[in-house]
């Protein structure tokens, strides 16, 4: 059966009377709920539950490591300190770096899209609800490991890359690199596991009519960067097994070993064979952020839709071809580094076409200013600063003046906090709605943005002189007759403002979920499907689901959106369509709530950080993992049906 | 070319490019220049070619962001009348012409983008070429990194003339150098800002620099690359002198330690080859033939104790050799302990190492 014949048999049937859509909203509220209690909790699958936990738990390990870079800044405010010691500081720095990266950076992202890529396509949970628990337990466990590491006094020492031989066997003596190399897989297996649901959820589920060029940019940001993290994160997860095997007295091989014929520079190559595409797996779900914000705040969609969305797709093309960059300073024929940095000055291209795209937006539009787009702002003060600063270090000349000092410190923090951090909290405040129902404090939110924005230049801006003067990175003191004192005591103070900021934005959250103004359903009169659902959005999220017209839905078809009707409300069953037109394909049941996903996460949490002690937790671990496996897929709990038959679609407004 | 010469250059063809636009800017980041450790502060061809082509790439980027700038805070005043949360407006009508006259800006936008891109890749391309390898005699260093010092043994034909010091390395100015660069344990990288830019030492990967420096004078140099507890503590120092100033010193360099004359000499000679000192140390014309920690032969001729740490005089060299994990926690050199007398009589002795 082609699609096409599926298709011809969708057919437009009555709108449901006021009593059939009451009766279906109590049949699904029965079928998607899931079990009160804390059992219930722990083995919820719904997709919203679980993003929102990833959400909420990044953002604790984001003040975590924010705590650890107040205290990098106290040690370094002046000359010959020593609050810290370098002991501590390389523990603290390490930690911070690692933290900021595996547990904020990449799982907040995800978490935001875990949410809000099902609404945004009109589907009622992400493909794969178990594997999505699961990997949020997994995810879970890796962030306890490396934050149990550091209270321990195990916390890993040599640097977030962890280059070998500092990190090996011979020089980084005890546990502390394995505690890094573990969390690092730990994370990774859920990065791997969240990417492969985003994938499979927007090829697959989205509503009839969502073809691809009415993908909303966010829902394309966030597939593209899925795909970089499945070809990017193997390469992290296997050079961190290789050293944490080169490091194991029980296995002891000499992968990086150049006295056994090992070789370092191959760590590096693989390293940051997944290095650099992490930074746009980073970027680009910010760029879907600064895509998702502006429609709604400049009344207007995007400029140049498919430029920005091809913008995005060439930059993670381009990104995995630079990370020699990192690498100028290691003997590498010159004709080698031309060609990387050929390739990193060509990546600001792309990313030039999203700004003009997005500058473009806020003059063709009708702005308006309230902080989510105060927070748009400050991204693009900052962040093509950072950019700026990337196209002098793709020059090999100059990276081999400012690489490893503060310069580069300067350079991606006004990168990653530009296009990552920034538009986050421009989406926190916007999607808080959606989340509570409630609106967030306007005015805190404008000093969050003013504390914060002023704090970010104070703290990273001086930076760019310290490494020009000379200032290297990962020096846990400098001497008086440096000169670099009073413009790290600059710095140092800037973080306070930053900590400011922060402390701003948690009050406003905890403040608004209780008294915030009520926002209703869609208080931005906003253009994607999200807004469709209630606030909070109901576990079933759409009552019918919705059929797609356009680009932005919510602008177009208001008085008659056709939607699903098809679905059988007693099963928690969705519907797939085709990849590239969205056409109607099949009927598909999602499996039931469960706990085997806690019982992996734990098991897999449990073996990741057993393995650091000795090699036999692992023969344990597997076999425990095979029994939950069988658990998992015991035949009685899984869904039965998968049908081919393309469920009707009603023409009446819902 | 002499020194004067290039740096001149450097000087008037940056001011005749930055002067107009970005004088503000660029005075905040020259007030700090200017010390014996700023890369924008070149002694030598190399460092000046960077220094040329940073400064071509600051102007162009300043310049691009500047704009950038303008068209965001230009958004704010011009676009902001509606600030109040009086209500949102509904969605734009977006005409179909007045999209392709905004998407052929943005088109040219990015093909200005794109044309500054290439032009800057040649500037980079065409610097890159200029810092070659030096073919022109140089002098050959084996430059070795270890945590947390350096070594540097000056190459001869003539074995009899080879010779090591660490931590502090005499040159002459105006001859070209080579540094053959080796690491004895994890990862180094050599850097010298005002010299040259960075090249790692890496075991297992042999790696080399050269260059030249013509304004004789001490510039400071670091670690750049994290090598564990004492990274901050790995400072390196070039001396670079007049070639007739540079040959008396290496002809110094080359002597062993003088007999001790006095008695507490002759005492501290002894506590020297007999405590700890001689476990780790090498000093040429003394018992002490250890290989683990730096050469000391001349060690009291140096302006710093322990790679950078403290300046070389007699109160921080009886703290050092007390205990060197107070100032440099961590250092592979243990606490010892010494009696008065013997201390006096061991700095006695070191005084000599000249």
């Amino acid at each position: 059966m082609t699609t096409h014949e599926n298709s011809a048999k969708a057919r437009l049937v009555d709108a449901p009377t006021p009593e059939q859509r009451e009766e279906h909203r109590k049949k699904l509220m029965r079928t998607w709920s899931r079990a009160p209690g804390l059992l219930g909790w722990l083995c919820t699958t719904n997709h919203k539950e679980i993003a929102l936990r990833y959400i909420v738990t990044a953002f604790v390990f984001f003040l975590l490591a924010g705590i650890l870079a107040l205290l990098m800044r106290l040690q370094l405010s002046r000359p010959d300190l020593h609050v810290l010691g370098p002991d501590l500081y390389n523990q603290v720095f390490t930690t911070h770096g690692t933290a900021m990266m595996f547990l904020f950076a990449v799982p907040i992202m995800e978490g935001l899209a875990l949410y809000f890529v099902p609404l945004m396509i009109g589907s009622r949970n992400v493909a794969f609800p178990r594997l999505n628990a699961a990997g949020y337990y997994i995810f879970l466990s890796g962030g306890l490991i490396l934050f149990a590491g550091l209270i321990l006094n195990v916390g890993p020492d040599a640097g977030w890359f962890a280059y070998p031989p500092l990190s090996g066997p011979e020089y980084g003596v005890g546990k502390r690199v394995d505690v890094w190399s573990q969390m690092i897989t730990a994370t990774e297996i859920s990065a791997l596991i969240a990417s492969v649901e985003i994938v499979v959820t927007v090829f697959k589920q989205r509503a009839p009519g969502m073809s691809v060029d009415r993908i909303p940019i966010f829902v394309w940001s966030m597939l593209i960067t899925a795909f970089m993290t499945i070809f990017a994160m193997p390469a992290v997860m296997l050079v961190t097994t290789m050293l944490a095997l080169d490091r194991m007295p029980h296995v002891a091989t000499h992968f990086f070993n150049p006295a056994e014929g090992g070789d370092v520079l191959l760590y590096q190559h693989l390293f940051w064979f997944f290095g650099h595409p992490e930074v746009y797996i980073i970027f680009i779900p910010g760029t879907g952020l600064i895509s998702a914000l502006l429609p709604a705040f400049c009344r207007r969609p995007v400029v140049g839709h498919t430029a920005v969305v091809l913008a995005q797709v060439a930059t993670a093309f381009i990104g995995f071809g630079l990370w020699v960059h990192h690498m100028f300073a290691t003997p590498i024929p010159e004709l080698g580094r031309s060609f990387f940095t050929a390739a990193s000055m060509i990546i600001a291209v792309p990313t030039g076409v999203q700004v003009f795209c997005w500058l473009a937006t806020i003059w063709t539009g009708r702005p308006q200013w309230r902080p989510p787009l105060l927070f748009v702002m400050g991204f693009f003060i900052i962040f093509v600063l950072g950019g700026l600063t990337g196209v002098m270090l793709a020059s090999v000349p100059i990276d081999l003046q400012v690489h490893d000092t503060f310069f580069v410190v300067a350079h991606f923090h006004y990168v990653l906090i530009g296009s990552a951090v920034f538009p986050l909290f421009g989406a926190l405040h916007y999607w808080f709605p959606k989340w509570t129902g409630r609106l967030m404090n306007e005015t805190i939110g404008r000093w969050t943005f003013w504390l914060f924005f002023i704090g970010f230049n104070l703290t990273f801006f001086p930076m760019h002189i310290l490494g020009l003067e000379g200032m290297p990175r990962r020096v846990y003191t400098y001497a008086e007759r440096t000169g670099w004192g009073s413009l790290n005591l600059v710095a140092s103070l800037g973080a306070l403002f930053m900590a400011a900021g922060a402390l701003a934005f948690i009050y406003n959250v905890m403040r608004s979920r209780r008294c915030g103004e009520k926002a209703g359903d869609d208080p931005w009169f906003a253009d994607t499907l999200e807004w469709w659902t209630s606030s909070p959005p109901a576990p079933y999220a759409f009552l019918y689901p919705p059929v797609v017209g356009s680009l932005s839905p919510l602008w177009t078809d208001q008085n008659s959106q056709p939607v699903v009707v098809g679905l059988d409300a007693k099963k928690r069953e969705i519907l797939t369509t085709t990849i590239l037109e969205a056409l109607p394909d099949h009927k598909h049941e999602m499996p039931s709530d469960s706990i085997w996903p806690l019982l992996l996460g734990l098991v897999v949490g449990g073996t990741m950080s057993s393995i650091i002690f000795h090699p036999l937790p692992f023969v344990i671990g597997v076999g425990l993992v095979l029994l939950v496996l069988f658990g998992w897929f015991w035949r009685g709990g899984e869904p039965q049906v998968l049908e081919r038959r393309s469920p009707e679609i009603e023409a009446e407004a819902a | 070319m002499n020194g004067q010469n290039y740096n001149a250059r450097r000087r008037s063809t940056f001011l005749a490019i930055t002067k107009p636009a970005v004088l503000p800017a660029v005075g905040i980041i020259l007030a700090g220049c200017g010390r014996a450790h700023s890369a924008l502060s070149p002694v030598s061809p190399e460092a000046a070619d960077i220094a040329r082509i940073w400064w071509i790439f600051f102007v162009v980027c300043a310049a691009v962001y500047i704009v950038v700038a303008l068209l965001v805070v230009g958004a704010r005043w011009c676009r902001g009348n509606s600030n109040s949360t009086a209500g949102i407006p509904p969605p734009l009508k977006v005409e179909a012409s007045q999209e392709l006259r905004t998407e052929r800006i943005v088109l040219w936008a990015t093909v200005v983008t794109a044309l500054i891109l290439v032009s800057l890749l040649g500037a980079d391309l065409w610097v890159q070429r200029g810092i070659s390898p030096r073919n022109d005699d140089p002098l050959a260093i084996r430059l070795t990194g270890h945590q947390w010092w350096w070594s540097a043994e000056y190459q001869d034909p003539n074995p009899s003339r080879v010779f090591e010091t660490a931590n502090e390395i005499h040159i002459p100015a105006g001859r070209s150098i080579r540094l053959i660069l080796e690491s004895n344990d994890v990862i180094h990288s050599f850097w010298i800002p005002q010299i040259h830019g960075k090249k790692d030492l890496i075991p297992g990967h042999p790696a080399e620099i050269s260059f030249r420096v013509d304004k004789p004078g001490k510039y400071d140099g670091f670690c750049a690359e994290f090598c564990g507890y004492q990274h901050a503590h790995m400072g390196l120092i070039v001396v670079a002198e007049e070639p007739a100033k540079f040959e008396q010193w290496a002809q110094a360099q080359r002597t062993e330690a003088p007999p001790s004359l006095t008695d507490s000499q002759k005492r501290g000679r002894e506590i020297f080859e007999h405590a700890s000192c001689s476990l780790c140390h090498t000093a040429n014309g003394t018992m002490a033939r250890s290989r683990v920690g730096p050469i000391l032969t001349h060690v009291a001729s140096r302006s710093m104790i322990g790679a950078g740490v403290l300046p070389n005089t007699r109160e921080n060299l009886a703290a050092w050799l007390v205990d060197p994990q107070i100032a440099k926690p961590g250092a592979m050199m243990p606490p010892n302990e010494l009696s008065k007398a013997d201390l006096n009589a061991l700095l006695d002795f070191m005084e000599t190492l000249k």
